[in-house]
């Protein structure tokens, strides 16, 4: 495959001004995720580690296997919500390897509002078991929960997608041959006792962790009975009377071993049967990307440019690099790993948006994964364009995307706004992740043309001066960019994670690497393609 | 010369003189034990003959089986090597007798040096030096002060029947003595009820000198200089070297004279070896090296001496039990450069030096110095023979160098799963007063706790253990990416169990695939350390899945109780035992401890789940 040649001119002042202001934002990223990986007050975390207990991101250290990269998920999860006093939601997501083989690993952070779930820890607990369903990963539930945060009940017990859709899960995973296993390491109440009594396999750890349908309190109100935590729901009770836990263990450290041994038996080791390359590093060094991503999203650049610094020796083996030249497609090697790779260079037209839709049937017919670097304002609009058909062209990319039998994953490099965003593969179109750059923005439209037509279509706005137009547009303006910020989409789950430019590729070799724990079919089943 | 050899000894001993004999055209039969038999010594040799089972007094030690041995395969001589029968002057006379040659000491020569007290007379009437001192029947205070002075201070005053450290004295200065004797007899009389004691030349700093003396049957006797074989642990010698450090050419003259004088006295013919002690307060003084005993035998450390004279001790020794005269004359021997030999044993240091026995699943010893050894990779250490391993000789232009290339080469060796004493000696052969010369029988056990190595796993232990747990296949993002944190700095720290204990490590990625073991063991400066991830049956101790309630699993009669409350117990020891459903259950400690609560008598009707007995364990 031929290298990409680079027309990068390092010491231009374009570059170094982006290099600058993409270094700040990367800068900022590690900042915000150091605060949120503390979890809660330093009073909190010295009176857990007091009770001899480990920090949940310890635990988390020491159950993976040395060495073993840990590829988090929500990190920022919550991030200004709930008057940001929930890091993380409250909750440690990952997947990391455990005895050899990939795995998600789900803990609770008790030292933030005792490890109860709000709204987004609900979802973030639901994202990491949606990965694990998807790509087969055992799941390995480090438990330390109070349960439901009961101020927000509503947004957190009734719906679908709520607190009961953990314990569905995990029966459809069981049933699935996907490995559920709990480690109960503190509070287990009520709906969350179902987290280790849902679980092919248990472990509890002596003194420290409970598991009961009410707490003493809620028991002595209901029946008058007075009973302690430790006899109601502790390690005696579940690991010699009641069998809800298999393992009984003596501390953390213990506990954590113990799940690494059951992990160990587990007998569904990776098979991959799709051709891997020895994985060698791009001939362009990937922190250069700083100096390349612009730091406006409306400013174009050559998206090869970004290609060629993520991909194994740079190389790219283009498709029809002379047609639909604003979405660049072609196949390359991440780690090793054979990748299709859809990268928008400008406005999707309908040739680029037909160029798309062969290129994933191509990809599907190889079984390769495909990698969506969405960079896009939307659709070409105008006469000419709709009377072309560029709603049936674009519906046949949207049908490809959304059809697809590979695995995806997508990458916000840019914008991403309107249809352009289903087109590349937006989180609703189920990539098997999502993640963000820092400079990423996301909204239905720009700030600026929501501005517009909200103005436009404002029964005052033919008496508006320029002053009172300007007036009406700032704060519409104000909230897209607020809610197009990164940060708040990924506090929302709306991605998987903001990642920083220079861990792009080792992000991508990680979960391209742990979506191949699920098969590939041998063939998708498109939708109808719109002729 | 003699055209055929059998070796009465076993491992490198038999090698060594095997490796002298074959290269001298002379036919060599090896004699083994039944633990023994598939042994480097026994394939080297032409022929080999079995003698018996493992223990050395139905194999080693049998003089009529090897004998038998000799006269089976038609052998002409015998070398004894060394231990074993190499100084039964019985055996010798056997072997004479039996027509064979003897490659050893004449056996009048051994039995007169092998009684030492009157070895000791002999000497001195050979106007050999011995260490002065007093033991007669005349027990007068005068007649022993005056005794006292003679022999010079400090002195000790013994009791004849002491032992243990009881009833002795040291003294300083004559004014002392006669406090000192007095007090002494006291002693002697109360604890031993005999109060006569002897005097004994004190010596200060004492460091141990031999000489290598050679006699042919034509009268002939030479020597090849001195070794100082000072470093001993409990009177075993550890490391030797040659020629002695701070040996003048006066004192060098004096003390190899005296050995000469000391063959020439019992009419030495062969190798031998007079034994002096020095008195190194001052350093070494003519006037204070005194005879010990004379060992009528090669010794194990023979090799120094042929590393500083370039001579083959044993080819001397055929060549003389062959009735040739002395390869050399006394003034065409002499000293090149320096020579140490280390001997590496199968023991543990940091566990008070106690025998290590096992299979050598992994050997390797650095070829970068003379190795003479009898073993190798796959062989096994038992408790029925020496446990020494290897003698590693270094021959260097000088001590320094002598010394730091034995270093190297011990800190390169590599055992596994006995134990050795490979970083002590590298550590003592590194000890700035080693190097400085400044040695004496005294010098291990006063630096012990400099030598030996520390059961902890220091920060390059940690290292290499780390390095090696990390996946080796670097072939994939998974285990590629060593410590990846998004958004985050590398995560470096490792757990690790090293010897069984719990570390954790900070991975320094620069030392990645540091391991050179065996799988699981990681070797650094001749100490060997087990690693592996840690455990989950290691992390705690023992009480996995109980707290020491002992409970009855079904209901059933008690039948016997075989402890008592407060008893000390061992983990698995029987407890309990009950009776149902036509089958005896005995239940046993689950660990360690003390048994705090007793809830049955032998008898006692038990439901299921009852408390039978508590233990509490050692914490």
């Amino acid at each position: 495959m031929p290298p990409i040649r680079t027309v990068l001119d390092r010491n231009s002042e374009g570059f170094k001004a982006n290099e600058a202001h993409n270094h700040a934002l990367a800068e900022m990223l590690r900042s915000k995720v150091a605060t949120a990986a503390l979890g809660g007050s330093e009073s909190h975390r010295e009176r857990h580690v007091a009770r001899g207990k480990l920090l949940p991101r310890d635990r988390v250290q020491r159950l993976l296997d040395p060495g073993s990269p840990l590829l988090e998920i929500g990190q920022l999860a919550a991030g200004g919500m709930y008057g940001d006093e929930a890091p993380g939601a409250g909750m440690i997501a990952g997947i990391g390897r455990v005895s050899g083989r990939e795995c998600m690993i789900v803990a609770h952070d008790p030292t933030v509002k005792g490890g109860a779930y709000f709204p987004m820890t609900v979802k973030k607990h639901l994202r990491a078991q949606e990965i694990a369903s998807e790509n087969r990963l055992p799941c390995i539930y480090l438990v330390d929960s109070g349960g439901a945060n009961l101020p927000h009940q509503a947004e957190v017990f009734p719906d679908r997608d709520h607190f009961g859709r953990i314990f569905y899960n995990q029966a459809q995973m069981s049933a699935a041959g996907i490995a559920q296993i709990a480690c109960v390491m503190g509070s287990c109440t009520a709906g969350g006792a179902y987290v280790p009594a849902m679980s092919d396999e248990t472990v509890i750890v002596r003194n420290q962790g409970t598991i009961f349908l009410a707490g003493p309190p809620l028991v002595k109100a209901a029946t008058g009975e007075v009973i302690s935590a430790e006899e109601l729901g502790g390690a005696e009770t579940h690991g010699r009377k009641s069998g809800v836990v298999d393992h009984v263990a003596e501390n953390d450290e213990h506990a954590l071993l113990i799940v690494r041994d059951i992990v160990a038996t587990l007998n569904r080791p990776k098979t991959v049967d799709i051709e891997i390359a020895t994985p060698r590093p791009p001939l362009l060094d990937t922190s250069e990307l700083y100096g390349i991503v612009p730091q406006d999203v409306r400013t174009p650049y050559d998206v090869r440019e970004v290609i060629a610094r993520i991909v194994d020796g740079s190389e790219l083996q283009e498709f029809k690099p002379l047609y639909g030249t604003t979405l660049v497609c072609g196949f390359a090697r991440i780690w090793g790993i054979p990748v299709a790779i859809l990268a928008n260079n400008g406005v999707l037209f309908s040739e680029s948006a037909l160029k798309g839709a062969h290129f994933i049937e191509l990809a599907c017919q190889r079984r390769i994964p495909l990698l969506f670097l969405q960079n896009i304002s939307g659709f070409m609009v105008g006469g000419k364009y709709e009377a072309e058909g560029i709603a049936k062209n674009g519906a046949k990319l949207v049908t490809a995307v959304a059809t697809a039998s590979v695995p995806k994953i997508t990458v916000l490099i840019g914008g991403s706004f309107g249809a352009g965003n289903y087109g590349m593969c937006g989180r609703a179109y189920q990539p098997r992740f999502l993640f963000s750059w820092p400079n990423a923005r996301i909204s239905v439209m720009g700030g600026e043309q929501a501005a517009s037509v909200l103005a436009s279509v404002h029964r005052d706005a033919e008496t508006w001066s320029p002053t009172e137009a300007e007036a009406f547009k700032t704060p519409i303006r104000q909230k897209y960019e607020d809610e197009g910020n990164p940060y708040y989409a990924t506090a929302r789950l709306w991605d998987d994670g903001v990642i920083d430019l220079a861990q792009t590729r080792d992000v991508l070799g990680l979960a391209f690497s742990a979506v191949l724990n699920a098969p590939i079919p041998e063939r998708a089943q498109f939708g109808l393609f719109r002729m | 010369m003699i055209e055929s050899l059998l070796i009465a000894n076993r491992g490198e001993i038999a090698r060594r003189i095997i490796r002298t004999a074959r290269r001298l055209g002379i036919r060599t039969i090896a004699v083994y034990s039944d633990a023994d038999a598939t042994m480097l010594f026994v394939r080297e040799a032409d022929e080999a003959v079995r003698i018996g089972p493992a223990p050395v007094r139905d194999s080693y030690l049998r003089q009529d089986r090897i004998l038998e041995a000799a006269r089976q395969t038609g052998a002409q001589a015998i070398h004894p090597g060394y231990g074993f029968l190499s100084e039964n002057a019985e055996f010798a006379e056997a072997v004479i007798a039996a027509g064979l040659i003897w490659v050893g000491a004449p056996p009048a020569a051994i039995r007169a040096m092998g009684l030492k007290d009157a070895a000791k007379q002999r000497m001195i009437d050979a106007n050999v030096p011995v260490t002065p001192g007093y033991l007669g029947e005349n027990q007068g205070p005068a007649l022993l002060q005056r005794e006292a002075d003679a022999i010079g201070y400090p002195v000790l005053i013994k009791a004849v029947a002491g032992g243990g450290g009881k009833g002795m004295r040291k003294v300083d200065t004559a004014s002392d003595f006669l406090a000192a004797l007095e007090s002494c007899r006291r002693e002697a009389a109360s604890s031993f009820g005999d109060d006569r004691v002897l005097i004994e030349k004190y010596i200060l700093s004492p460091r141990h000198i031999e000489v290598q003396v050679f006699g042919d049957t034509f009268g002939n006797v030479v020597h090849l200089f001195e070794r100082d074989c000072s470093l001993q642990r409990r009177h075993q010698k550890v490391i030797e070297e040659a020629p002695a450090p701070g040996m003048d050419a006066a004192t060098r003259k004096a003390v190899c004279d005296a050995a000469i004088k000391a063959a020439k006295a019992v009419d030495y013919v062969g190798a031998g070896t007079v034994e002096f002690i020095a008195d190194a307060s001052e350093g070494l003084r003519a006037d204070r090296i005194w005879f010990m005993e004379m060992n009528t035998r090669l010794q194990v450390e023979h090799p120094v001496t042929e590393a500083i004279t370039g001579q083959d001790l044993v080819e001397w020794q055929i060549r003389v039990a062959s009735g040739q005269p002395l390869p050399q004359r006394q003034d065409e021997i002499s000293i090149n450069g320096w020579a140490m030999e280390a001997r590496l044993y199968a023991e543990n240091p940091s566990n008070g030096f106690l025998p290590s026995t096992g299979p050598l699943d992994h050997l390797y010893l650095p070829p970068c110095v003379r190795i003479d050894s009898g073993v190798e990779q796959g062989d096994e250490v038992t408790a029925h023979y020496d446990p020494m391993i290897a003698k590693l000789i270094s021959h260097a232009s000088s001590r320094r160098q002598a010394a730091s290339t034995l270093a190297h080469a011990m800190a390169g060796v590599e055992i596994w799963p006995v134990r050795t004493n490979a970083a002590f000696l590298a550590r003592t052969l590194k000890h700035t007063d080693f190097l400085a010369g400044a040695v004496d029988t005294g010098f291990i056990a006063r630096h012990l706790a400099d030598l030996v190595p520390s059961a902890d796993p220091d920060e390059p232990v940690l290292q290499a253990a780390a390095a090696a747990l990390l996946p080796s296949e670097a072939q994939e993002p998974w285990t590629a990416l060593t410590g990846f944190r998004l958004n985050a700095e590398t995560y470096r720290l490792m757990s690790v169990e090293v010897n069984g204990l719990p570390h954790l490590v900070s991975l320094d990625h620069s030392r990645r695939r540091g391991g050179n073991g065996p799988g699981d063991v990681v070797f650094i400066d001749g100490e060997a350390w087990s690693f592996g991830l840690p455990r989950a049956d290691h992390a705690v101790s023992g009480h996995n899945l109980t707290d020491g309630a002992v409970i009855a699993p079904m209901p059933g009669t008690v039948i016997a109780v075989s402890v008592g409350k407060g008893d000390r117990v061992v983990r698995a020891q029987p407890l309990v035992v009950i009776e149902a459903m036509k089958m005896e259950q005995t239940l046993s400690a689950p660990f360690d401890g003390t048994v705090t609560e007793l809830k049955v008598v032998s008898g006692s009707q038990v439901t299921e789940g009852s408390l039978l007995v508590r233990i509490e364990g050692d914490e």
